[in-house]
């Protein structure tokens, strides 16, 4: 439902040359070239087909609604299906695919994302009611050659293990930082506990956030 | 989930006008309005929610705490949970209401939820959930299917032959011992509610949870002033120490003066088909000494009318002892 052609795609999905390529990207051309070796004339037909019938028989079309919205400091025109939570808008319309779906009822925490600041569950709430809101998420907050702090910590600490949650349990981290929370770890983990980790990196996401405030404390040496 | 209309409501007139039009304010409204939406839009996507219109009201004027001139707080319907939870006026003089909040859910949920949308927070039955299980709540006459089937976390106070859901807020439990008063606008005008009148047992119509009729928005929540030299506390008893709910909650307020209980307000959670105020346990302690065996006679009346199910019968006793220890911890630096 987006507007946005495939041209204008944002480059997210990392580097394309030889060696240098991301999981994402090595599986998706694994896949094409598979089936561009066995069905490549249905592939076409598959593609015309699907862009037809979008194009007249979307049941949503009709009830899409335009929306502006501002990810991580980039303005996107949209015109939305109304139904489309704010993880959806992101990972499919935006192509930001660091915010993950897990639970999909904001019981995990692995959709986190910043709406003003304050962090939310970004699959409980509907992408069309955010106009004009500054939302920040995973992409927009460290890069891999300027990391946030928050991102060093959990990469010294080593806190996770598959990763799949650790976006989201970055930007509660760097959520946290501004709220009242208290100096214990116990108390970090109450403020953390709207993001689940199944791999168990608990201590050690603990860890990070409490290094990440423990150096903030500290005066900057020269 | 159901496709919708999205609009937003430019005032709060133009919200109820559109509002007022719905053939129901209750279980499966065709137009809703939509705060945080923690609670509405999950059970959009399991399809116990289908409404057709959507009326977002988040850009309402309804975002303000303030102070009110006989000393009192009114709180707006659009006010997020984590903002009311740590006001430095509701950390001051409700401290019971900052500690039931900050209990429930979690930072990121408690950022969405409105105070409006805490008040219509729906029941975690899991029958009531699944669209495919009988749930007189959902769909009368379909009956319950929680009655013999699991009912663990499910109510004893306040049920029915036709519906046992919980109440699952915190904040309301805090409310009802705050004698908060919601205040509604509507087609026919402007009405306040006390919180002990807002919400409804299920009785012969569980669909029923509320006062609410079609139109009728709530735009703010008033508590009285704070009771002088009160002290008051949220205990939350549950299976883990965070983000669940109550399997037995007590909001407990309370005045000691001379050593005697001068005034109670006492109130429970987890164990009731609304948020369960419990004149009975206050009666009991009022004039009487802050002693344990008061605060057991008090709990004692508090449970009198307790019907457990199967699964629950263990929550009867677990209320009992979550009141009497809110009441020790309470009073014992008072």
């Amino acid at each position: 439902m987006s507007d946005r052609g495939e041209s204008e795609r944002p480059e997210a999905e990392g580097h394309s040359e030889f060696g240098r390529s991301t999981r994402r990207t090595f599986l998706s051309r694994l896949g094409m070239a598979s089936l561009v070796a066995t069905a490549a004339p249905a592939i076409t037909t598959l593609a015309q087909r699907s862009e037809k019938v979008g194009q007249e028989l979307s049941p949503a079309a009709k009830d899409a609604v335009p929306v502006t919205l501002r990810v991580n400091g980039k303005k996107h025109d949209l015109r939305i299906d109304p139904r489309t939570t704010l993880l959806d808008c992101l990972r499919e319309h935006l192509h930001l695919t660091g915010s993950k779906k897990g639970c999909d009822h904001g019981q995990c925490g692995a959709c986190t994302v910043h709406i003003n600041g304050r962090r939310v569950n970004s699959c409980l709430t509907f992408a069309a009611m955010h106009q004009d809101e500054e939302i920040t998420t995973i992409e927009g907050i460290g890069q891999p050659e300027n990391l946030h702090a928050v991102q060093a910590a959990f990469l010294a600490t080593d806190a996770y293990q598959c990763g799949y949650c650790t976006s989201g349990q970055i930007m509660s981290a760097v959520a946290l930082l501004k709220e009242p929370c208290g100096p214990e770890d116990a108390d970090v983990k109450e403020c953390m506990s709207g993001n689940i980790c199944r791999c168990g990196a608990y201590p050690n996401i603990v860890a990070a956030v409490q290094s990440v405030r423990q150096n903030a404390k500290q005066p900057k040496a020269g | 989930m159901k496709t919708f209309a999205l609009t937003r409501a430019g005032d709060s007139g133009q919200a109820i006008a559109t509002a007022a039009k719905a053939t129901t304010a209750q279980q499966g409204a065709d137009i809703r309005f939509i705060g945080g939406g923690t609670t509405l839009i999950d059970l959009m996507k399991l399809n116990v929610e289908t409404p057709k219109t959507l009326i977002d009201i988040n850009r309402l004027p309804l975002d303000k705490i303030d102070m009110l001139p006989d000393g009192g707080l009114t709180i707006g319907a659009t006010v997020r949970n984590s903002d009311l939870a740590h006001h430095p006026l509701v950390r001051k003089n409700y401290n019971v209401l900052a500690e039931a909040i900050l209990s429930g859910a979690t930072v990121q949920l408690r950022n969405m939820a409105t105070t409006g949308g805490n008040l219509l927070q729906r029941t975690r039955c899991m029958y009531f959930r699944d669209t495919a299980m009988p749930c007189n709540k959902r769909e009368p006459g379909s009956g319950c299917a929680a009655i013999t089937g699991a009912n663990r976390g499910l109510a004893i106070l306040g049920t029915s032959e036709h519906c046992i859901a919980t109440n699952p807020s915190d904040m309301n439990v805090a409310m009802a011992a705050l004698e908060a008063v919601i205040h509604l606008r509507g087609a026919k005008g402007e009405r306040s509610i006390p919180i002990a009148d807002f919400h409804l047992v299920p009785g012969n119509t569980p669909q029923r949870e509320t006062v609410l009729e079609p139109g009728d928005l709530i735009t703010h929540v008033t508590l009285p002033p704070p009771a002088l030299g009160s002290r008051s506390l949220y205990l939350k008893l549950r299976d883990r120490a965070s983000y669940e709910f109550a399997l037995a909650s007590a909001a407990v307020m309370i005045t000691v003066a001379s050593g005697k209980i001068t005034r109670a307000r006492i109130a429970l959670g987890g164990v009731g088909t609304k948020p369960w105020r419990s004149t009975e346990a206050e009666g009991e302690l009022t004039n009487q000494s802050a002693t344990e065996a008061v605060f057991r006679k008090a709990a004692d009346a508090a449970l009198r009318g307790a019907k457990p199910q199967s699964q629950n019968g263990f929550k009867v006793e677990l209320a009992k002892r979550c009141l009497v220890h809110a009441l020790k911890l309470v009073t014992q630096t008072a």
